[in-house]
């Protein structure tokens, strides 16, 4: 099958004007799944996006394959119902912070729960932008949007946690200017059999413009952000100098050479770790924050339990036509 | 206290209504359907009502916790569960209380004395004890130490718990009244053998309590004489005994059979919906996705992602659950996505009586949505022809390309009576909108058939095809995004049409009876039974009345207007304050209606609307 699919980014490229505000990372995060779908192996056809309500919503609209913007914070109801209805399709989901973790967030919550084998792009930018900037349930403490003028008083929601919480089994992180580590994120969540949820650290250059700069910025990322990758000593910096150990219960940032570190001494990176302990710790850490895969744990999903069962029934079952069932079980002549 | 010379011969009766009413605990719903199903198995016509709290095991004794079940069976053609009472069976002080009213004076009482304790019957607020005051002297009363005549007949069986014992007086009951309607056991010992095949002793008790019921009556000085219901002219054919909502679910099993689809169901618990949910969840032999979503909105939203990637998607629900989906039905209306939805209405608002019936949603179904969002609304009116209807609802949504709203209620869902099995030849073609693939070079989301103005349903996985299409307003040819004003209302007008024009693929109305004369009642749904039976009465005394009932509501049928013209007056009855009769006004504006209402949490009697008629034909 793969040999006979060669597509290039084009294929996946609808005809519509892309209609975000100049300079938004929704264009990398669109550019870079548009790069990743041809390396996938999957079919144009069989693949659908389904998207709530939000700037990053458009998603669907700008590529040519299957796709829905529906409704707010639905999108991962629709999406489940697109996967259990056939579970061949290769189904995304495309979302915001205010659209899955507010008005979305029991749908949210209770797709990562089930694990079906979809994925889920989040799109955070720690603001409503297409509502015009009003304060999401991730904005910061103290942050001054227009519905907050004196800064907001509602503590966030880290993405990471709340998906762990709910029992995520894939989790990734990744900073909107990155469009290379995306592609192939992207490309990882497709592959990962389950529910995969990727949040992009996305700038808003008109209503949180720079909100992510002091992690994401060329200068600075190296140093702030520590890309994970399974099997690896957690390394980062510069001069890949700085690593984490484990103090207590606590991760801790050392430096390479000093007090006698070396890199042995260094965590070595299990995404595949059932017990989610050091995969929260990582989401949670502030410095360095944690990009790429943090955890991927595969097991059972939602549809392979949902066809065993029914594939055990139809075996056992005498009825082959709806007439066997009605004429079964009491029935009477007059 | 009236009595009678005892009497060896049955006494032949052309129909009874029987009530059995205990604790909610007291298995009364098993009881009823136990004597409903043998009746039916006999040959009787039948109609059930159940009428139970909304409270699970409300405290022992109380009058909020009486459950009861009503049965009619008769050798004539039976609408309704009927309304005054031939005979009730009290198992306790509370259900006495809350029940008597409706017993026509002069007929028999049969009483579990044993339950009428002091505290019990303090808990039923009666200052005197009415098995002593007098209070009964209108009725023939049986009284029946029940639990100790149960006690007794079980002291022999070993490994019997207390609970056990207790618990299978309700069949010292269903005995006695088998043998005052000399029925034949071996229907309800079958099922004790069946369904407790783990439990043979639990098997053997209730057994042998009912047969001691049966011989105790037939011994028993106090019950002067039984009754014979023979069978009733039903037409030839194989029954079975089904309520509303399992024929819901049968009827969607049919169309997903018959139009070569798969279905999906969408849908999150509610009182009175949720038996739709438990039954499709049986069916996974045929292919059956029944999902038990987070929550309303998951439950039809995961429908119309199921719709979009080709199954026949539905969501059963109840009002507060249909309030919560509106978005999502305007959703799947502008997408054109094939959608039932169905409502077992309760009553409301908020939440209402959740474990009664009323109408009180048919302008949520017409209305209930942001933006103009019309829908194909249908309306069940027995409980066996909620089959009928289900597989309409989907025949109309696949053929259409836009959702359909089914309503039932509470008690036709609840309610059951003979449903002559129809099998998969019986029903009707179902051709769906799905394209396998072919030329998709000129092919756009919005073709439209120049008959329905239906789309075509390219689904997922078809190559060429690939298209999308969202909640925000759509190009009519394109099917892109357009904010164009005239295209906004070309497009609202072509929807609105679309579901006009389904006057086009349903029948005319019809009037029962009399198709002109002094009246023409007109209802809708699940009150059928009721009016029929009134519209009945009223004709075999000669009056000139007609009776038209309304499945189709939008659009209604096309000869409406015509009907109604051939009457002098028109009553429209509702279980509601007047929702149908507002929109016949709107749309009927020649007309003059007047109205019949109720809003009690209960179905209409055929006593109270033939009265009210008699009235407006005077």
């Amino acid at each position: 099958m793969a040999e006979t699919l060669k597509y290039t980014y084009k294929d996946f490229t609808s005809d519509q004007e892309v209609r975000w505000c100049p300079g938004c990372d929704d264009y990398v995060i669109l550019r870079a799944m548009q790069k990743a779908l041809p390396e996938m192996g999957v079919k144009k056809e069989d693949v659908v996006f389904i998207s709530g309500i939000g700037c990053s919503s458009r998603f669907p609209y700008y590529i040519d394959s299957f796709g829905m913007h529906s409704i707010h914070g639905r999108a991962p109801a629709i999406a489940s119902g697109v996967k259990l209805a056939n579970p061949d399709l290769s189904v995304w989901v495309i979302t915001g912070d205010g659209d899955s973790l507010a008005i979305g967030g029991n749908h949210f919550i209770h797709v990562l729960r089930r694990n079906l084998d979809l994925n889920i792009i989040l799109f955070n930018n720690e603001i409503y932008g297409l509502t015009k900037g009003q304060f999401s349930p991730t904005s910061l403490i103290g942050q001054k949007t227009k519905t907050s003028p004196y800064g907001n008083t509602q503590p966030p929601f880290s993405p990471g946690e709340l998906a762990l919480g709910a029992q995520a089994r894939f989790f990734a992180r990744i900073g909107g200017n990155t469009p290379k580590e995306m592609t192939q994120l992207f490309i990882d969540a497709q592959k990962f059999k389950g529910t995969s949820l990727v949040e992009v650290l996305q700038n808003c250059p008109i209503f949180n413009d720079g909100c992510y700069a002091h992690i994401t910025d060329k200068a600075v990322r190296e140093d702030k952000q520590i890309h994970l990758e399974h099997d690896k000593p957690m390394i980062f910096g510069k001069e890949r100098d700085k690593g984490l150990v484990l103090n207590g219960l606590k991760l801790e940032v050392v430096t390479i050479g000093e007090n006698g570190i070396t890199e042995s001494d260094l965590l070595i990176h299990d995404a595949k770790e059932p017990d989610s302990t050091l995969h929260s710790m990582l989401v949670r850490l502030e410095y360095p924050v944690a990009t790429g895969i943090i955890r991927a744990v595969e097991e059972l999903t939602f549809e392979e339990r949902e066809a065993a069962i029914t594939q055990e029934v139809k075996t056992n079952s005498k009825f082959n036509s709806v007439d066997d069932l009605f004429f079964s079980g009491e029935i009477y002549e007059v | 206290m009236i009595t009678t010379e005892k009497n060896t011969k049955p006494e032949s009766l052309e129909a009874v209504v029987i009530r059995f009413v205990g604790d909610s605990g007291d298995g009364m719903q098993l009881t009823g359907t136990q004597f409903s199903d043998t009746s039916a198995m006999f040959g009787n016509d039948i109609a059930t009502f159940p009428n139970y709290p909304a409270e699970i095991r409300a405290p022992q004794g109380s009058l909020y916790g009486v459950s009861g079940f009503q049965v009619h069976i008769g050798s004539i053609e039976i609408s309704t569960p009927g309304e005054d009472l031939d005979l009730l069976v009290c198992m306790n002080p509370a259900a006495l209380k809350t029940n008597l009213s409706a017993l026509k004076a002069g007929h028999t009482i049969i009483i579990d004395t044993d339950s009428f304790t002091k505290k019990n019957l303090e808990k039923a607020m009666y200052a005197s004890n009415p098995l002593e005051d007098g209070s009964l002297n209108n009725y023939r009363v049986i009284e029946v130490a029940m639990t100790s005549l149960t006690k007794e007949a079980l002291k022999d069986l070993e490994g019997l718990d207390n609970k056990s014992i207790t618990r299978s007086k309700n069949m010292f009951a269903l005995g006695m009244v088998y043998w005052m309607y000399d029925r034949d056991m071996n229907h309800t010992l079958d099922f004790f053998n069946k369904k407790f095949i783990n439990k043979p002793i639990i098997a053997e008790a209730n057994s042998k309590v009912l047969k001691t019921g049966f011989y105790f009556a037939e011994t028993l000085e106090l019950i002067p004489n039984s009754y014979s219901i023979s069978p009733s002219k039903m037409p030839k054919g194989t029954y079975r005994i089904i309520n509303g909502n399992q024929a819901t679910a049968w009827g969607f099993l049919a169309a997903a059979e018959k139009s070569g689809l798969e279905l999906f169901l969408g849908s999150y618990p509610i009182t009175p919906a949720s038996d739709i949910l438990h039954e499709l969840v049986k069916h996974k032999h045929f292919g059956v996705k029944a999902f038990q979503a987070e929550d309303e909105i998951a439950g039809i939203t995961s429908a119309i992602g199921a719709s979009f990637a080709g199954d026949l998607a539905i969501t059963t629900t109840s009002g507060p659950g249909l309030a919560l989906k509106g978005e999502a039905v305007g959703l799947a209306m502008i997408l054109e996505l094939p959608l039932v939805v169905v409502n077992v209405q309760r009553g409301g608002p908020s939440t209402g009586l959740p474990t009664k019936t009323e109408q009180s949603d048919l302008l949520q179904a017409l209305y209930g949505r942001n933006g103009e969002s019309p829908l194909i609304v249908i309306a069940a009116s027995t409980p066996a022809d909620c089959f009928d209807w289900a597989y309409e609802a989907a025949r109309l949504t696949l053929e259409h390309m836009t959702p359909v709203l089914l309503l039932t209620d509470g008690y036709i869902a609840n309610g059951s009576e003979p449903w002559k099995i129809k099998t998969i030849n019986d029903m009707p073609p179902i051709t769906h909108k799905q394209i396998n693939g072919g030329d998709s070079e000129k092919w756009n989301v919005y073709n439209r058939d120049a008959v329905t103005l239906a789309r075509e349903w390219a689904i997922p996985g078809t190559a060429g095809f690939e298209h999308r299409v969202g909640g925000l307003e759509k190009d009519k040819t394109t099917g892109n995004v357009s904010y164009i004003p005239e295209n906004h209302e070309y497009m609202t007008h072509i929807r609105a049409e679309k579901v006009e024009r389904v006057q086009n693929s349903i029948p005319d109305l019809k009037s029962d009876f009399n198709d002109e004369g002094d009246l023409l009642v007109v209802g809708w749904g699940g009150t059928f039974g009721s009016l029929h039976s009134a519209v009945k009465k009223l004709t075999e005394e000669g009056l000139k009345v007609g009776h038209v009932h309304f499945n189709y509501i939008n659009p209604f049928p096309k000869n409406t207007e015509a009907v109604f013209s051939k009457f002098k007056k028109i009553i429209v009855c509702e279980l509601n304050s007047g929702q149908l009769a507002s929109i016949l006004r709107a749309k009927f504006t020649n007309i003059k209606f007047s109205q019949y209402n109720k809003v009690q949490g209960l179905p209409f009697g055929a006593s109270e609307l033939s009265q009210k008629f008699k009235t407006l034909i005077k």
